[in-house]
This record gives C-alpha cells, structure tokens and sequence, in this order.
C-alpha cells in the first residue's frame, strides 16, 4: 500500500546497530556501580521434596558473606505473572517443586565466596515423589504440587462456537491426527542478569536485562512490599529475550532484597545452566485434532484437544492454553470450533511464553492436517487454503477481528517466489516442498493484569535550540529494534529527518508500557508515539501560526522545514531573531523556508521547554465468553511460508534448503527490521523442528543444560531464505503498520513437516525430527 | 593463588596486568582492561560472543587463560574502528541490518575479520564455515551473512 511517507517505509540503519558493532553498546555485564556485592542463589537439586530444616549458620559465617536470605527473611507474598494463578514464592517455604526452585540468597564481596557460601548452607529434605509427565500428575493419587490446585491441573478450558456435532453431521470428509512436541529454551545469547541498588532518594533501582521493565516493577513492588514509586527498573541493552525474559526473575526479586538489607548495590546472574532451570520458554505440548470438511473443501468444523506439560508454577501458562486453542480461530473460516485444553503442573521448570505464545504446535498439526485433507480431496494444498482463507473484515467464530489481512497476497507470493507449480509433483526423489500459513495478535488486547492502565505513555520533548527531539519511553529494545521504530516514527509524526530523534527507551521513570511480548510494541507504543509527536507538532505550528499571524492549518512541517500553502508569507523576523541569537555559529539557517529548528526555537522561546505527550490502549475488543480476552488484539499480522527440503532415506537427515516466506505486516516501518523478524522466526522455528529439545532424567535434572548440547541453528543450518514483504494496511495500526515479531514462526514448523512428508510420504507427528525419529519413521513405513 | 604480571599487545597497544592463574582472557579483556566488548554468553565455548583474534587466529576468550596471552597480540572490537570510522565489517553489519541485540555481533565480526584476512574473496560456503562457531539466536543468519560478503567487496575494491 505504502502511503506517501519521509520516512516511514525505509531501510534507516538502526540508531543502536554503530554502538553494537564496536562493543560500545552497554548490557547489563557491562555496567557496574562502585561497592557492588556479588549474589548468589541455592536452588534444589531435588525436583520435589519437603524441605525439613535449612540452617544458614556456616555459610553467614564464612568472611566475606555480607547477607543470607530465605524464606524467612522476604514477606510471604505469591507472586507470578497472571493474578488469578500467582502461586510462586521467592524462596521456598517448605517445598521444593523442581531441581532448580529457589531455597536462599547470598551477598558477598566477591563471587566465589557467595558461591561458596551457598554451598555451606545446609538443607534437609525428605522426597517426595516426581511427578515428570503430564501422565505421572494426572494420575490416581499422585500428590498435588499445589494445595490450590487439585489434581494438579493448573488451567482447564472448555470453549465451543457453533455447533461442532452438527457440523460433522453434515461434512464429507473428516480428518484426525495427534501431534507431539518437546519443550524448547529461549536461548537467548545473554543470559538473565541484574544489579540492584538503593539510590540516595531511597527508591529501590534495579538494572535487569527483562523484556518487561513495567510487570518487573510492579512484582517487584509487590512482593517488597513497596510503594510503585519507590521502585525504578532501568533496562540497559538486552541480548535478546523472545518470551521467557517476559517476567520479573527470582534474581531480580533477590537482588533486590539483598539491597535493600545490605544498603549495597547486589549483581546476580544466571549461568546459562540456570537460564535452562529457570526455563519460562516454550511448552511441550501435546494436540489431537479433528478436522470436518465439505467434498469441496470447505472447513466446517474443528474439534481440539490440547494437553500442556507446564512445569512446576503456573507463570505464563494460562495464557498459553488459551493461545493454544484460540489462535486456531484464523486465518481460515472455521465457523465451528470446539477446545478443550489442559494445563499440568510436574515437576520440571515453569513453562512460560515464546515467539508464537502457545500457537506454535497447534498451527503445525492444523496445517500438517490441511496438507492431508489436501491430499485425499485431490486438491493442491495452495487451492486448498485458498479457498478458506480469511479476508480483510472476516471475523473468526471466537471474535477475533481482521482489520486487515493480506493473506491471498502472502499465499500467492510464496507460491510464485518459490516456483510452486514448477516444483510440486515434480521432485526427485528425496526431495520435498510444502507450504503453510499462520497469523498472530499484534499485541494483547488486554493487560496481564486487570485494569483500564494506558498500555504505553509516551513523553517527547523538543531541544530548545530546536535541533532535534528526544522521545521517552519506558517500552523494552531487546534486540527487536523498537527504539529505531519509535524513532522513525516520531520522526514522520513531527516532519523532521530520522536523524534528528534520539530515543530513550527501558526506564520506569519515563512512563508506562507493558513491555516487548504479544508482538505490540510497534503498534501500540508506535500509536503513543505518533500521537505525541503530532501533538508536539501542532505545539510549534500554533505557536508558528500566531506569530506569523495566518491561520495555523496553513502550515505543515516535511523532512525538517516548514511548509506554508497559500500566498507567501514574510517571516523574515523569526530568521533574524535566530540568526542574531547564534552570532559565530557556522550553521546558521538559509534557504527559501523556514526551517523545524527556527519554528521550534521559536516555539521555546513563547511557552519554555516544548514537552508533548501520547498515550494508548486497545478499545473493548472480543467476546463474552470466558478466555475471550486471549486472542484478542487490534490488529493481526499473517503470513505463509514455502519450504523446500531433502531427506537423506539412509540416515533419516533433513536439510532445508530453502524457505520462501511472506509476510503482512501492514506497512513495513523500517523494511529492513521487517526482514529481520522474519528471518530471525525461519530459524528458531527451524530450530524447533528439527533439533531442539530440552531432555530430562529420571530425576527431573536437565541433561542438556548447555548451548553445546541443546542444538539451536547455527549459519550452516540455515538455508536461503527469500522474504517478502505484504502491506495490506492496518486501519488500527500507526501509520498502517502492525507485527512481525511472531506471526512469522507460525508456518515454518508446518512447512517444514509437509515439505518432509511431501519428500518421505510420512505424517510425522513429534518434533524435533531427527534423524533417528525420521530414519526410524522411514523403516516403519518400509516394513508396513 | 598468588597474581602474576602478564605483559601483552591489545588492539596495537602494550598492556599489562597482574592475573589470577585460573583468570581467564575474557576476565582480564572484560574485568581489568575494561574492553566489555567482548561479551560473555557461556563460559564454556559454546556461543562464540567472546570471540577475540589471538596471534591471528579466533579463539573463544572464555577458553584462553589469561596468561597465555603473555607476549602475545590480541585483538578485541574495539580495536576495529579507526576513530569515529568503522571498519568495513562494521559499517557492512549496520547497513545489512545484521545486528539485532547485539549480543553475538562483537564476536561475530571477529569471526568474519579473521576469515576475510585470510581469505579476502570468500565463498558463501566458506564464511557459514567461518561464522560456524558463533551462535546467534535473533537474525537467521542471513543478513550476518550479506554483510560479510559486501565487506568483502568493499575491502577488495579499496
Ligand atoms: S562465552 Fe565463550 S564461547 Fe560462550
Ligand atoms: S543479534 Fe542477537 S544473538 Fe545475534
């Protein structure tokens, strides 16, 4: 669509990229604060057990140990991330749930004395038994993880829209098929860590790589029992995050009482074995589907059943068994659907929120299923979805609304950049090409927690010389590029060139925002943003308008120099003002307008410091029913994606060679940061499919704890990925732009699975798919 | 364990520090010398963001002890930029869009330098061969890959 844009729509290099490239840009490592304590967590080795004694006598003995907490010394206050379901402590009270759960802290000078200490302190268990499948929890009298929870079952959902009985009534043909995946870890390069300090007006700072300064602050407040306000979350530079760094840590929340009670400043890390205990990343999940269509194609009914193994605390996790279900509302026109989903505690680390939050594996088998029904139709999978799929103004059965949605234009762009027609049918043998679709929220319409909050302020301030502008905001740059995202769109708001913002983004002090997860910064931190910066521009402009005495609608400001429409008008006076206030500059303003600095100096010099502001949230979006406000969202972003793979038949190896993917993000902000989103999803969803896969023993310790053995893409995995750019133009989004963040993992894994199955003839249905799942598959099928 | 005076060049200049026997490089890049450029994802040679060029060759920081770089020449990223101008795989990582968190990128170009001092003109096969040590979880690689191959260009022209 591109609309007629400065800025909007570019390839600006990133304003953060020159500091990045030579090792300027500061993490959290990075930053340290004279008189720091070195921190230090126990945490179990047991998955489940009574704690019956904890004696911290050797280790606050040991020099050099400043403070050992535990349960005894924080309030006992549950926190977590959902209200409804906050069921974790700091420290455990008197129960261990997973070989990792956090038992005491320490504070020492240096590091290894806290780690020593940790080691002194004594801890006396009695097992109890380990729960580690979702069979194990659910059975006949297993014991409860939580008292609040009987049977351990930490979120069940029942949901129907139309009638799905009477809808398979009346198909002809039905499809059913199971599919099971293995949990994954975020993996993000910069593992967990924060420093936190009393400052000298006694507010409580802590710096912590999160994704989520403003829910940090806020469980930080709450669990220490102090004010909002005496609580500040600074978040330097992130080494990525992608869901699991989405909520306060217990090293964020022991930090902080470390500081409180030594008055020091307290740094706490994880190793990158504690960011694999600490987990909080994609679930396991189980799916089984039953899918009902007409002879000619048309989905009638979906009936779904999703089991999640969630780990020992409830974290995200009732999110994820909604997204699971809902997010199989589009982006086909399904007016039937009925699931049951089923979150389960075991004792293994908490499951949380990843890229594609909970639709990851449910859109693989519903699209490994389309392929299948595809097949027995005699259709080609690409006519198939064409036939179904949703269009701009389509509501899905559960209420999700697509304001736009450039689906038809994503499918028909995979199929003619990947040679689709060319391809299909005609491989050789070993060879395999397949094709899905996905869509995703463009942010969460509602908060996690209840209230009418802004979901974004934005504060933007003009430099009294009127050189530029420096746009405040607390949302969260980790990695995605949001602060060249806010800058370019301040930048087009206001009328001034990308190089003139400065952003300044991650610090509670400069507002609210809920933070970068749901895909929602670029929409809706990017609507406070415009807002604030047209509100600064109608400041200048008015003040402009009076002084030049015209009517103020007269004026505009493009690219950093005013416009005036009409007759021409003499503002001689305004330049020479400036031009006298600047004697000995070399740059003083010349040419036939004015220019953003003189109007904006101006604009100073009649009312002070130029400060605007912007704001936004979601109007009332959804249904009525329970569970409608998950999936519900302003916007949607959607997209399809061709893979084309071989298969090794000896030795059960799958290398995807291509990917052909398109995307629909509205209107592109930055084309290039686009790209990037999509590029960055080809490769952990290949990840996913193909080698990751967090392993557990008989104990419920990890057995790959490391990057070494948990396999993620390196650049030899990856294949040629061809990325192309849909803007269907989102009525709801800022400038016309919505996500890109996640909706772009959803078809990966399916593509890859019908590509596989396209080249093998295998319905294979557990990822990752090794070669020793595959070749084992391939032998089967042999035999058979 | 008692510390012991190391002297070394970094980035071109005689430094000296007095390490821990069990210190790694990255510690005293990081720690004493205060270039946290380098970066630390795993301590373990797993990730590749401490990758620093030791005699010419890339070697995981994490897995060098300090004193075995006594007399020896290591070069960091921040011994790249010539003032305010990048090196051309600087500049090719910001224009491409290669860099995202940023985590992986110091050691990234590390890698990508050394590869191109030895092979100037690399295949695409060759940098994913020269890239293969570094993890990075946030671009798929691709653009990481665009950059080094316009870097090449770029170097060779000049
Ligand atoms: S920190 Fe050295 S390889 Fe990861
Ligand atoms: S840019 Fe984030 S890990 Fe590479």
């Amino acid at each position: 669509m591109s609309g007629n844009f400065e800025v909007i729509g570019s390839r600006a290099p990133r304003k953060d990229a020159p500091n990045k490239s030579t090792g300027k840009a500061r993490y959290i490592e990075d930053i340290k604060f004279p008189g720091e304590l070195a921190g230090a967590l126990l945490q179990s080795p047991q998955a489940h057990a009574k704690i019956k004694r904890i004696d911290i006598s050797r280790a606050q003995a040991l020099p050099g140990v400043v403070a050992v907490i535990t349960a005894q010394d924080v309030p006992d206050v549950k926190y977590g991330v959902s209200p409804a379901r906050y069921d974790e402590t700091l420290f455990a009270v008197d129960r261990v749930r997973y070989v990792g759960d956090e038992i005491a802290a320490v504070a020492a000078e240096d590091l290894a004395t806290a780690q020593r200490a940790v080691e002194f302190i004594e801890v006396e268990y009695e097992p109890l038994p380990v729960l580690l499948t979702v069979e194990q929890a659910t059975a006949e009298g297993a014991p409860w993880l939580h008292e609040q929870f009987p049977d351990n079952v930490c979120a069940q959902v029942e949901q129907e829209f139309g009638d799905v009985e009477a809808a398979f009534a009346g198909c002809d043909l039905i499809q059913e098929g199971s599919f099971f995946s293995k949990r994954q870890d975020g993996a993000f390069i910069e593992p967990n860590q924060c420093v936190a300090l009393m400052d000298s007006d006694g507010v409580l700072n802590l710096h912590s790589s999160t994704q989520v300064p403003h829910y940090v602050q806020r469980t930080l407040a709450m669990v220490t029992g102090l004010n909002m306000s005496k609580v500040r979350v600074v978040k330097p530079y992130v080494g990525g995050g992608f869901g699991p760094k989405a909520s306060a840590t217990p090293i964020d929340l022991a930090a902080g009482f470390l500081a409180m009670k030594t008055g020091r400043p307290v740094r706490m890390a994880y190793t990158r074995e504690q960011v694999f205990l600490f987990s909080r990343a994609r679930h396991g999940f189980t799916h089984h589907m039953k899918i009902g269509v007409k002879k000619d194609g048309t989905l009638m009914a979906l009936d779904h059943r999703a089991t999640l193994d969630g780990g020992a605390y409830s974290s995200f996790g009732i999110a994820t068994v909604y997204y699971a279900g809902s997010l199989l509302g589009g982006p086909y026109k399904l007016p039937n659907m009925r699931y049951h989903g089923l979150r389960v505690f075991t004792n293994k680390p908490a499951c949380g929120a990843q890229r594609g939050h909970g639709g990851v594996i449910a859109r693989a088998l519903f699209e490994q299923q389309m392929d299948v029904i595809a097949e027995r139709l005699g259709m080609d999978p690409i006519e198939l979805r064409l036939k179904n799929m949703m269009e701009t103004g389509d509501v899905t059965c559960n209420d999700l609304a697509m304001s736009s949605l450039g689906m038809r234009e994503c499918i028909e762009a995979v199929k003619n950049g990947s040679g689709w027609d060319q391809k299909k049918g005609k491989l050789p043998k070993g060879k395999g090409i397949g094709m899905a679709c996905g869509f995703f929220v463009s942010g969460a319409g509602y908060p996690i927690y209840r209230s009418e909050t802004y979901h974004c302020t934005i504060m933007i301030k003009a430099d009294e010389d009127g050189g530029g502008i420096v746009v405040y905001t607390a949302s969260a740059e980790i990695g995605q590029g949001s602060e060249t995202t806010m800058a370019m769109i301040a930048a087009e708001a206001v009328g001034i060139p990308y190089e003139q913002v400065r952003v300044k983004s991650g610090d509670t002090d400069f507002g609210i925002d809920l933070g970068a997860y749901s895909s929602r910064t670029t929409l809706m931190t990017g609507h406070a943003t415009k807002e604030a910066g047209e509100n600064l521009k109608a400041m200048i402009l008015e003040t402009l308008a009076q002084e030049l005495e015209i009517d103020q609608s007269r004026l505009d400001i493009k690219n950093g120099l005013i416009k005036i429409s009409g007759d021409p008008v003499d503002f001689s006076a305004i330049r020479i003002g400036y031009i006298k206030e600047h004697r000995g500059w070399q740059d003083q303003p010349s040419g036939d307008e004015l220019t953003f600095r003189e109007a904006a100096r101006l604009a100073y010099l009649r009312r002070g410091t130029l400060v605007s502001t912007g704001k936004y949230k979601p109007p009332v979006l959804g249904g009525k029913y329970k569970g409608a406000a998950v999936g519900t969202s302003p916007a949607y972003g959607c997209s399809a994606q061709v893979a084309e793979v071989s298969v090794d038949f000896e030795t059960g190896q799958i290398k995807v060679e291509r990917i052909t993917d398109a995307h629909d993000c509205g209107q592109a902000v930055n084309l290039t940061s686009v790209e990037a989103q999509m590029q960055g999803s080809v490769s952990m969803g290949l990840g996913e499919a193909l080698f990751e896969e967090v392993k557990f023993d008989g104990q419920g310790r990890i057995l790959n704890p490391s990057l070494g053995e948990y396999h993620i893409p390196t650049v030899m995995d990856m294949p040629e990925t061809k990325c192309i750019v849909v803007e269907s133009g989102e009525p709801n989004g800022p400038f016309g732009a919505k996500e890109v963040g996640e909706g772009a993992i959803m078809p990966t894994i399916p593509a890859i699975l019908n590509a596989v199955r396209n080249a093998t003839g295998l319905v294979l249905d557990e990822t990752p798919l090794t070669p020793e799942r595959v070749y084992l598959a391939i032998k089967k099928q042999k035999g058979a | 364990m008692s510390k012991q005076a190391i002297i070394l060049t970094v980035n071109g200049v005689a430094r000296q520090a007095l390490v821990e026997p069990n210190q790694t490089l990255t510690s005293l890049l990081r720690d004493e010398l205060g270039l946290t450029g380098t970066k630390h994802g795993c301590g373990v040679g797993d990730c590749g963001c401490c990758t620093v060029i030791l005699d010419g060759e890339t070697v995981n920081s994490c897995l060098v002890l300090a004193m075995q770089a006594q007399g020896r020449e290591v070069t960091t990223i921040e011994g790249l930029a010539k003032g305010a101008e990048l090196h051309p795989l600087q500049q090719a990582f910001v224009d491409a869009g290669a860099i995202q968190c940023g985590f992986c990128t110091p050691g990234m170009i590390l890698s990508a330098k050394a590869l191109l001092d030895h092979t100037p003109q690399p295949t695409r096969e060759e940098i994913t061969k020269g890239l293969s040590g570094n993890l990075c979880r946030c671009t798929g690689y691709e653009k990481i890959v665009e950059a080094v191959q316009d870097a090449a260009g770029k170097m060779s022209e000049a």
